[in-house]
């Protein structure tokens, strides 16, 4: 049954905090199929981050478990063998922050080849000449230093470090939302041919439901802690059954006259999402929810299965 | 030759700065006009030079820096360049105001919410005696003004901290402290695009509201073409340092004609599917060595011979304009 390359069932990540527990991820299962790219999205806030992290080993769960290719990883970092960290990379959302400002690129690209043992230092300098040209980036940027790069450019280095491993499964952590649209263009039909080249999946986070329409296979939407919508892609713009998921959809700013028709009429967003430290009982989104029931503020509801390959977790829906 | 009715009117607008490897030639000859109630938008990438030509209204940008070999910006028909210190600060004050993109920047997190803004509230109704209201009608319009922009609870607002307010509400706070000095024009820079979907619609629709109620100008700036679009009036396309393109948002939206505009509507992820087509390719230029002539012929794959001379404005029907030769009658 080896169709998933992630699945991570109950994970729970909570902070401790001087305010109380922050419980960030609370419970949350979902899959992530060989070569396909599914979407997390929500909220800031609503613990999308949090769960890419703890995948990654940055974060070691509160509780759960999560799988790769049938291998636990929820030990935490320490205990997972390098041959692992080899497969799972990560391509973090600001560029800027996330390259060493004092490395040449050359020096950024190679790290990682180095750590894992996969070229001699003689070599290494046409490894990362290979990685440069297959990132479309020329080859006098080897010598360059981070700051002599545009955003999108830093992006692209990003990205090139996460493929130095080979890996089979990156994490893209907002990889565009800093961008602007040509550049993301550029960015996200380059990910999507890697994919495709390099027989790679990804768990894709944003925010940006338009995005997500046009990149992933299926989407999970997130709130406070919990997904409360999965399906595909195309089932989960033509049909959205959660409220929250509905209240998206209708936030968002569109472009063309076909895309306002798709748009759920009839919902405005109201409320903004509430503090972790203090989530509401019952259905945490209650409060902000326009078909809200006598139920909703005493149950959490169960996930159930709508139809096939979709899920929605809310007392409007019973199973 | 002064367009009837219009409230701001730039022409012909060079901003360059001075930094230590030469002259950054960023504004290069913009032509602008908002009308009296009118709502325009303003949209282009990151660097284009939307905020610079908004601060130059103002008037806020860096003196030592900022050199302005060229042009006007008529305000009221008087040129807001040529206005001495004072007069300048009678405008900010009563005349024009602006929101900006990262609202816990702009407040002062030192200072009561309710301070900042009854400042602002008695420094906007100074008269010519230089007498303001009163306390207790600062108070009152302090309280209304913060109903109108939708906080919970105005009295106790005006005691919180900008620390105590969640990033919706500090951007509604700076809304109601713009909307209190802004008789004529609002500038929303960015209004709520650090926030999330569900904020920024919140925000950008009670704007709306607001404005139309107060009859206010407004110019919103975007780089998030959808924000601007069930918004404003007319729209204007912006590209490193120049105005590419304007039309009646409805037109521009569905037929961008400079390539640069048509590239940049292509890019943006549709609700629809389908894929995204390729961005454009390049980037924007350097300001210090900036091409001669049209700014995107380097990047464009129409570029002609003539291209390398500056296009002006060509009148394509229906009030849209677009600064390329292709459209040269």
């Amino acid at each position: 049954m080896t169709e998933e390359i992630i699945g991570v069932k109950n994970l729970k990540k909570y902070f401790e905090t001087s305010m109380g527990t922050v419980k960030a991820v609370d419970g949350i299962s979902f899959s992530v199929k060989y070569g396909e790219t599914f979407g997390l999205v929500g909220e800031s806030g609503s613990g999308k981050s949090t769960t890419a992290y703890t995948v990654m080993g940055i974060y070691a769960p509160t509780d759960g478990e999560i799988n790769f290719e049938g291998v636990d990883l929820s030990t935490g970092i320490k205990k997972r063998p390098k041959s692992l960290k080899k497969k799972i990379q990560i391509v973090f959302q600001d560029p800027g922050s996330s390259l060493n400002p004092k490395r040449t690129v050359k020096q950024i690209l190679e790290l990682p080849m180095r750590v894992h043992g996969i070229v001699e230092r003689k070599e290494s300098k046409d490894k990362v000449l290979e990685l440069l040209r297959l990132v479309e980036l020329p080859d006098e940027y080897l010598e360059r230093y981070p700051r002599e790069l545009g955003g999108g450019e830093k992006q692209i280095v990003a990205i090139a470090r996460a493929l130095a491993t080979n890996p089979s499964f990156i994490t893209l952590d907002e990889p565009t939302s800093a961008l602007d649209v040509s550049m993301q263009a550029k960015i996200i039909n380059m990910l999507i041919r890697f994919q495709k080249d390099l027989d790679l999946s990804y768990l894709f986070i944003t925010h940006n439901l338009s995005l997500m329409r046009n990149v992933a296979t299926r989407i999970a939407i997130m709130y406070l802690g919990k997904i409360c919508e999965v399906a595909s892609a195309s089932e989960f713009f033509r049909n959205p059954l959660h409220p929250y998921t509905r209240m998206l959809l209708s936030s968002i700013p569109v472009v063309t006259k076909e895309e306002e028709e798709l748009k759920p009429k009839k919902i405005t967003s109201i409320g903004e999402i509430p503090s972790p430290v203090n989530v509401p009982p019952g259905c945490s989104f209650h409060p902000r929810c326009p078909e809200k029931m006598d139920i909703c503020p005493k149950d959490d509801p169960m996930t159930v299965k709508a139809e096939k390959g979709h899920t929605v977790k809310c007392h409007l829906y019973k199973p | 030759m002064t367009i009837k009715n219009s409230l701001i009117e730039i022409q012909d607008l060079h901003v360059y700065f001075q930094i230590y490897e030469g002259l950054l030639k960023v504004l290069n000859g913009v032509d602008f006009t908002v009308k009296k109630g009118e709502k325009v938008g303003l949209i282009g990438e990151t660097g284009c030079g939307k905020t610079t030509t908004m601060k130059a209204i103002m008037r806020i940008l860096p003196m030592l820096s900022t050199r302005i070999p060229k042009g006007k910006i008529l305000f009221d028909g008087k040129d807001i360049l040529e206005m001495s210190q004072k007069e300048i600060q009678h405008v900010r004050r009563r005349n024009i105001s602006m929101v900006f993109q990262d609202p816990t920047a702009a407040l002062n997190p030192v200072f009561k919410v309710g301070d900042q803004l009854m400042d602002v509230i008695k420094y906007s109704n100074i008269d010519e005696t230089g007498e303001s209201l009163s306390d207790e009608e600062i108070e009152a319009q302090a309280i209304q003004v913060l109903k109108e922009v939708a906080l919970p609870d105005p009295e106790r607002m005006l005691e919180n901290y900008p620390i105590q307010l969640s990033g919706g509400m500090r951007q509604r706070a700076c809304m109601a402290m713009a909307l209190v000095s802004a008789r004529d024009l609002l500038i929303a820079d960015e209004p709520g695009t650090n926030l999330d979907v569900t904020i920024q619609d919140q925000i950008l629709r009670l704007l709306s509201e607001l404005v139309e109620a107060k009859g206010t100008s407004v110019i919103l700036i975007s780089h998030a073409l959808g924000a601007v679009r069930g918004l404003v009036d007319r729209v204007y396309v912006m590209y490193a340092g120049n105005m590419i393109e304007v039309a009646r948002t409805d037109d521009l939206f569905a037929d961008p004609l400079h390539p640069y505009a048509n590239g940049l509507f292509r890019a943006v992820p549709k609700l629809t599917g389908g894929g995204i087509p390729e961005g454009i390719g390049g980037r924007i230029p350097e300001y210090l060595n900036p091409p001669k002539g049209c700014r995107f012929f380097p990047r464009c794959d129409k570029a002609m011979q003539i291209c390398k001379e500056k296009p002006p404005f060509f009148d394509v029907g229906d009030a849209h304009e677009v600064a390329c030769y292709l459209y040269q009658e």
